[in-house]
């Protein structure tokens, strides 16, 4: 009883730090707003830079999605509706969720471990005492970049999934549906809210994870250890953070 | 009294800090002369950087004053400490260089941030930096691909980069071969001297901290054991001042860790 406690305890009081925290960065926003190509260099570094797993992962899933929904469609005789399953379970689901895990492995433990080393090697402060504030110039420019990347890369991660290298290489060229068919159901089953839910979803989880990744490398013990188990934290934390939003946020939009 | 045009940079008075349980400082007064090098010297873990932190502003005391140039460096907002900070600059023990910038960008750096200055003259003033601490030929260098001791002559160049009244040197000739130590010496004295700086260092190397500096401060478990000139302090008859000029193992520092029990209780139980 005495350890839940304190587990709550902590637990209240790290989300209390990491919400003054998120506060600090907003303040800080407008100054990096006006710095773009700081914000640039950012987003090629979490976004370019996670452009390939993100492509290939999205292929994958949409390559298995067609298959498991392919076997069970045509014991239907509904075959022709897997650009529909693809599509749907892509859009409204998988492309933002598996986006944003993605995304917090790749580039949110990058984050976490970039800001904690400059913190262990007294980058932080040496800026501090060139008058240059860290929020500003280090924090706040990954905290936007992360932002602006996610949408993008849950969007992308859905055209691959769809199209290109995934549900319509496997269904159409694969396994013969017609691709009419294909492409018809899609166009006639979503809407334009579900394209605008994928994109609310996905820049929710990208503030987010920016958040945890930026709040955990910059509170990072300045040691070896401490910047290890940032980059844990940020991974472990920032995926249940997603899949719990993910549950407030469906069950918003399916009301 | 406060220090503005005064002899006095920076003045600390009463001084007092810790950790936590863990007392750093205890009641501690420290004038830094304007235009001099003065020394901070003490054993490992007295708190020499800590004192370097708390000039700056980004430690608080628990209490006493330290003033920059007449003004109490905790009594200002943040906008008013980060201009006070423009006049001071810091050579961190590690060098602190931004790893993913060359050399030239990290001297520039502050420039860039503080100074609208067009880049041609940028460019003139970060060569002239680096020819001062003779680094203008690897200014297209990573950090990563220069030694230790040149770091800390980029980190040099870039403390002076915005031309401040005063350098702080955390613990600059640690870990250094003979020839960086000689090259830092040389630079600390002669930077001192031509760009009219105030300099503190902070060191536990006797010797070479007692061969530039004008005053010398010894300070060990919270407090002020002596203070003067180098030729005074190693007339020192305080037996702890004594004990680390001289690198003595045992004396009131001592070499045993104090320990809970005896050590015969902790071999053999009690």
């Amino acid at each position: 009883m005495k350890n839940l406690r304190l587990i709550v305890s902590n637990f209240l009081r790290g989300l209390g730090e990491a919400t003054l925290f998120l506060f600090s960065i907003f303040g800080a926003v407008p100054a990096a707003l006006l710095r773009p190509r700081l914000i640039a260099q950012q987003l090629y570094s979490v976004g370019v830079l996670s452009l390939i797993i993100i492509a290939i992962s999205g292929s994958f899933i949409g390559v298995v999605l067609a298959l498991q929904g392919y076997r069970t469609l045509s014991s239907f005789g509904a075959a022709s509706s897997l650009g529909v399953l693809v599509a749907l379970a892509i859009v409204r689901e998988l492309g933002p969720v598996v986006t944003a895990l993605l995304f917090a492995g790749r580039a949110g433990s990058a984050l976490a471990a970039e800001i904690g080393l400059m913190k262990a090697t007294d980058q932080l402060s040496g800026m501090e005492m060139m008058a240059v504030d860290p929020l500003r110039r280090v924090v706040a420019p990954r905290f936007i970049a992360g932002i602006i990347a996610m949408p993008l890369l849950a969007s992308i991660f859905t055209m691959m999934a769809i199209g290109v290298a995934g549900g319509h290489a496997v269904g159409v060229e694969l396994l013969n549906v017609d691709a009419g068919s294909y492409w018809a159901q899609i166009h006639n089953a979503m809407h334009g809210r579900d394209i605008r839910d994928m994109l609310i979803k996905s820049t929710v989880f990208g503030v987010a994870v920016s958040w945890i990744a930026v709040y955990q490398g910059f509170h990072a013990a300045p040691t070896s250890q401490g910047v290890s188990r940032a980059t844990t934290s940020t991974v472990v934390i920032s995926s249940l953070a997603i899949l719990a939003l993910d549950v407030v946020l469906t069950a918003f939009m399916f009301r | 009294m406060t220090t503005a045009g005064s002899d006095t940079l920076v003045r600390v008075r009463g001084l007092r800090f810790g950790f936590g349980p863990r007392t750093i400082y205890d009641g501690v007064d420290i004038d830094i002369a304007r235009g001099k090098v003065t020394a901070i010297l003490g054993p490992s873990g007295t708190g020499k950087t800590t004192l370097l932190r708390l000039i700056g502003g980004q430690w608080r005391p628990t209490g006493g004053t330290i003033e920059f140039d007449g003004v109490d460096v905790h009594q200002q907002s943040r906008k008013k400490l980060f201009a006070l900070r423009k006049r001071m600059g810091v050579l961190f023990q590690s060098g602190a260089l931004l790893t993913d910038l060359t050399v030239f960008e990290n001297v520039a750096f502050p420039l860039r941030e503080h100074a609208r200055l067009p880049e041609a003259m940028i460019r003139d003033l970060v060569l002239m930096k680096l020819e001062a601490v003779g680094l203008r030929g690897a200014a297209a260098l990573y950090p990563e691909q220069i030694s230790g001791g040149m770091s800390r002559r980029v980190a040099l160049a870039r403390a002076i980069a915005l031309e401040p009244d005063m350098v702080m040197y955390d613990e600059p000739f640690t870990g250094q071969d003979p020839i960086s130590m000689g090259v830092l010496i040389r630079l600390i004295r002669g930077l001192n001297a031509a760009l009219g700086l105030t300099s503190v260092i902070v060191s536990h190397d006797v010797a070479e901290v007692l061969s530039i500096s004008d005053h010398v401060y010894i300070v060990s478990g919270g407090k002020v054991l002596d203070h003067g000139t180098p030729e005074s302090i190693r007339n020192s008859t305080s037996p702890l001042v004594r004990q680390f000029l001289h690198g003595e193992p045992d004396g009131p520092v001592p070499f045993h860790y104090k320990a809970a029990a005896s050590y015969a209780t902790d071999l053999l139980g009690a």
